[in-house]
């Protein structure tokens, strides 16, 4: 495709009479924010691509309110920035997918919640889609919509907002999202406990978010990709990490209660603010498998306790690496070689259940194998009729989730 | 009792169907769950907003989620509406019922069916109330965080139809930031299952839809919720303040300074004065606006947070602090607060509006509402969760005076366009039930209402789930799949 076939609207008005008219002429267009996640999902088929990259600005900050609006191109480095300056964050740590996929450009705002871009905090702060206020999108048909406002509480109408997020830009093309953000915490600590096995580890993890001290990252590292984080200063097997924010006082006493409780399970030392920082970094954007490689990586959400029964599973049959996130219920698997689709979603039933998502693959192995876990048929059928209310000539990225929509 | 809010037309066809539709429904369930006889149904006739009553035809209460399934898919099968109904604590009419209607009670379905706590999950049926959630694992260090004021008796299925709040969701989110799965029934009595103890799922996020939909996407008989880790302590703290106005921008700038406390409460005096007569919770008697924040954690921690929020107030001129010193003032302090509605029952018929606002407009909604309801020459109790902007006036009225019911209505409406243009909402987790109905339209284009009615479609196509809330009754027929050519002609 040539740069001509993109367009770039700069406002929502424009974004609406491009897929109005597409509409009307039985095109199709691929939606676009900053382009790092082009490789993520299935390859779109499409005859134009409309980016949001000229869609941009926050539209609404007040710092006292906790409440952020921004046009859904808007970089999500000046979004950051803005926060930043005012001492506040995204709550749900973003993922940032450009060291594993190799992806050059900056992530946009709109990019984040169209795809439920979320990290390690989310057990403790919810995922994009539980920060998302309010979207205004353009559906299918070139009707401009809005949906949720800027408020923390609002159970007015059906909530559109949630279907919004993580739908891909299948369903409308986000013009402008409103999300909360929160105060950056005082400080941040890790307690880093080594030595245990993965079984061991979802055991020591499932404790300490039994426990009153507000853990906000729990993740596991085998051996295998230790030196692949925190610029390879972790050394001498397994590693389990707990993260705690929040005021300095409060953070000294959780400290010394997690600290207590993991010293019975393994060796613990205490990871300071900074190193705790790039640590969580390097969990949140999957760098044990980044690189130039194309082993096929999936993302399995599944019950925590089930994380790492699966990759003993798996391990039985196939080469795979694996760490875990999510209290081990959020497991980034990297395959030797085949993707092992029918394998790992086999085993994902007989565990309880969840899903895994393809996330890095060939195009071709992307085009072939269901990058998103298939759904059962009542739920794919309706599926199909939630689309069709919001795209009904498929104008929107389509085949982007599954080969028929 | 008003007639503001119109009801759709009740279908005289399935009216006089009555007596063979109850043979049906007895060959689909058994004898004890079928309600038919008139004196039996009629604690069936409303919800907590008792101003509108309508009898059902029936009234089920299934034991199994197939009993649900048979009948749901009998009603779409005869075009017979259906009411889905919890506890029916429900201010805003989301579980009245019409004459037409068979309602489906999920009260027996009332058992937990599981506790995880490696997972910190329960999976409960629909019935369980919310208050037994947190009993239930209360042993084990764990509870389940939404809290309604309503929370001894409103349930789980309840909580969702209306992704229900309470005063601690300022920092635990509401339901929907605390549900991991559904089992529902659709329509057609087809069973789904969405997500579980996984904390995403796959596809579009219909869990996020579904929690909200105030029983208009189906029946949702069981649900998964997360469970949390039970802090240590808790400690509510009064702050009394010379003005609401000052309440409120204290409000702001604890927000602002980064605490975020679990819950800051707000009264005026005439709620403290409704409340502190019912609940004698210690409640300061000479001050005009009362905060209760709520830290918690351990003692340190609690220490060290109060102290900060002890500041902000003194900057704010606040004029008394009273920490609670045991369990059992902490318990009167909410004993207080969450018996506001009961206590203002017992001095006059109120009805309660729920719009959220922006922060920074708490003040000034507040001036406004006043200012409102004195127009009408009501009085107004302003009792409701500040810290994430979610107003609750109580109006206050004699309801055996028909015309002062009209006016608290109006009053009512009133302040919930306010809220609306105040950048807020019309409401923060009541939902919208009949009694908001007819104001969707202040709030949503008709672009915006057509979408969600499209949506609602692909759950029901015959629209016989909780047909007369949400969505104003006139202007839905573009939107109905009956009407598909409009939409694409549309297009």
């Amino acid at each position: 495709m040539n740069v001509m076939d993109i367009e770039y609207p700069e406002t929502e008005e424009e974004v609406a009479r491009i897929v109005a008219g597409a509409n009307a002429a039985g095109l199709t267009i691929e939606v676009r924010g900053g382009g790092t996640k082009l490789t993520f999902g299935r390859p779109v088929q499409s005859a134009s691509t409309l980016s949001l990259a000229r869609l941009t600005g926050i539209t609404n900050y007040d710092p006292s309110e906790l409440v952020m609006a921004a046009r859904a191109g808007t970089p999500l480095a000046e979004i950051e920035a803005a926060l930043a300056a005012n001492n506040q964050m995204l709550t749900f740590e973003p993922i940032d997918y450009r060291p594993l996929l190799g992806a050059t450009g900056e992530p946009s705002i709109g990019g984040v919640f169209a795809a439920n871009n979320s990290g390690p905090r989310r057990i403790l702060a919810g995922a994009a889609r539980d920060s998302l206020l309010g979207v205004r999108f353009v559906n299918g048909t070139g009707e401009i919509v809005k949906s949720g406002g800027r408020v923390m509480k609002n159970v007015t109408g059906l909530d559109l907002v949630k279907l919004l997020a993580g739908s891909w830009g299948t369903l409308g093309v986000l013009s402008e999202v409103i999300f909360k953000v929160l105060p950056k915490p005082e400080t941040a600590v890790s307690i880093v406990v080594s030595g245990l096995n993965d079984a061991q580890a979802a055991e020591a993890m499932a404790a300490a978010m039994a426990m009153s001290v507000e853990v906000s990252g729990a993740a596991h590292l085998p051996e295998s990709v230790i030196h692949k984080v925190a610029g390879g200063r972790l050394t001498g097997g397994p590693v389990t990490i707990l993260r705690l924010e929040g005021l300095t006082p409060s953070v000294e006493v959780r400290t010394t209660r997690l600290v207590a409780e993991m010293s019975r399970r393994g060796n613990v030392t205490v990871l300071d603010q900074a190193a705790s920082h790039d640590l969580w970094r390097d969990i949140r954007d999957v760098k044990p498998f980044a690189g130039a490689s194309m082993k096929p990586v999936w993302r399995v959400s599944v019950a925590p306790s089930a994380g790492h029964q699966l990759v003993a599973a798996l391990r039985l049959k196939t080469g795979v690496d694996a760490f875990y996130d999510w209290q081990g219920g959020l497991v980034w698997l990297c395959m030797e070689a085949d993707p092992e689709a029918g394998l790992i979603r086999q085993y994902i039933k007989a565990l309880g259940g969840g899903h895994a998502t393809l996330v890095r693959a060939s195009a071709a192995i992307r085009a072939s194998v269901p990058v998103f876990e298939p759904q059962p048929r009542a739920l794919e059928a309706l599926t199909r009729r939630i689309k069709d209310q919001f795209d009904p000539s498929g104008v929107l990225n389509p085949g982007r989730m599954t080969e028929t929509m | 009792m008003t007639d503001l809010i119109a009801f759709l037309e009740p279908d005289k066809a399935v009216m006089a169907r009555r007596p063979a539709i109850i043979a049906d429904l007895a060959g689909l369930l058994p004898e004890s769950c079928l309600i038919t006889d008139e004196r039996e149904l009629v604690p069936f006739d409303t919800d907590a907003f008792v101003s509108y009553r309508r009898m059902p035809l029936a009234v089920v209460l299934p034991e199994t989620t197939a009993q649900v399934s048979a009948v749901l898919k009998y009603c779409n099968d005869n075009a017979i509406p259906v009411i889905p109904r919890g506890a029916g604590t429900s201010l805003s009419g989301g579980a009245i019922p019409q004459e037409d209607a068979i309602v489906i009670g999920v009260s027996k379905m009332n058992r937990i069916l599981e506790m995880d706590f490696p997972n910190r999950a329960a999976v409960v049926q629909a019935g369980v109330t919310n208050i037994s959630i947190s009993q239930a694992v209360d042993a084990d260090g764990f509870f389940y965080a939404p809290d309604p004021s309503s929370q001894l008796a409103c349930t789980i299925g309840g909580n969702i139809g209306m992704n229900s709040g309470g005063a601690h969701c300022l920092k635990y989110g509401v339901t929907t930031n605390n549900l991991l799965g559904v089992r529902m029934v659709m329509f057609d009595g087809s069973i789904v299952d969405i997500g579980g103890k996984a904390l995403d799922s796959a596809g579009y996020d219909l869990l996020g839809l579904i929690c909200g939909s105030e029983g208009q996407l189906g029946i949702v008989t069981e649900a998964t919720v997360r469970l949390i880790a039970k802090p240590e302590g808790a400690r509510p703290v009064l702050f009394g303040f010379d003005s609401s106005e000052t309440a409120g921008a204290c409000v702001t700038d604890i927000i602002g300074s980064g605490i975020i406390p679990v819950a800051i409460e707000f009264m005026d005096k005439p709620a403290i004065e409704i409340c502190e007569a019912f609940a004698h919770a210690g409640y300061p008697m000479d001050v005009e606006a009362l905060l209760i924040v709520e830290v918690e954690g351990s003692d340190a921690e609690m220490d060290a947070m109060l102290e900060r929020i002890i500041a902000i107030a003194r900057k704010h001129g606040v004029k008394t602090i009273r920490e609670s010193q045991s369990a059992l003032e902490a318990a009167l302090i909410w004993k207080g607060r969450k018996s506001a509605f009961g206590a203002t029952g017992r001095i006059a018929d109120y009805i309660c509006m729920d719009g959220t606002v922006p922060l920074g407009q708490l003040s000034y909604v507040l001036a406004k509402t006043s200012e409102i309801t004195d127009r009408y020459g009501l009085r107004v109790a302003n009792v409701f969760h500040a810290g994430d902007g979610n107003m609750h006036p109580l109006i206050l009225f004699d309801a055996n005076d028909p015309e002062e019911s009209r006016k608290a209505e109006m009053a009512g409406n009133d302040i919930l366009k306010l809220c609306v243009d105040a950048g807020g909402c019309l409401t923060g987790e009541h939902g919208v039930g009949i009694e908001k109905r007819d104001l969707m339209r202040h709030q949503y284009s008709d672009a915006d209402l057509g979408q969600q009615m499209r949506v609602r479609a692909a759950f029901d196509p015959k629209w016989i789930l909780n047909p007369s809330k949400v969505f104003p009754l006139d202007g839905r027929n573009g939107s109905q799949p009956g009407n598909q050519s409009a939409r694409k002609t549309a297009a």
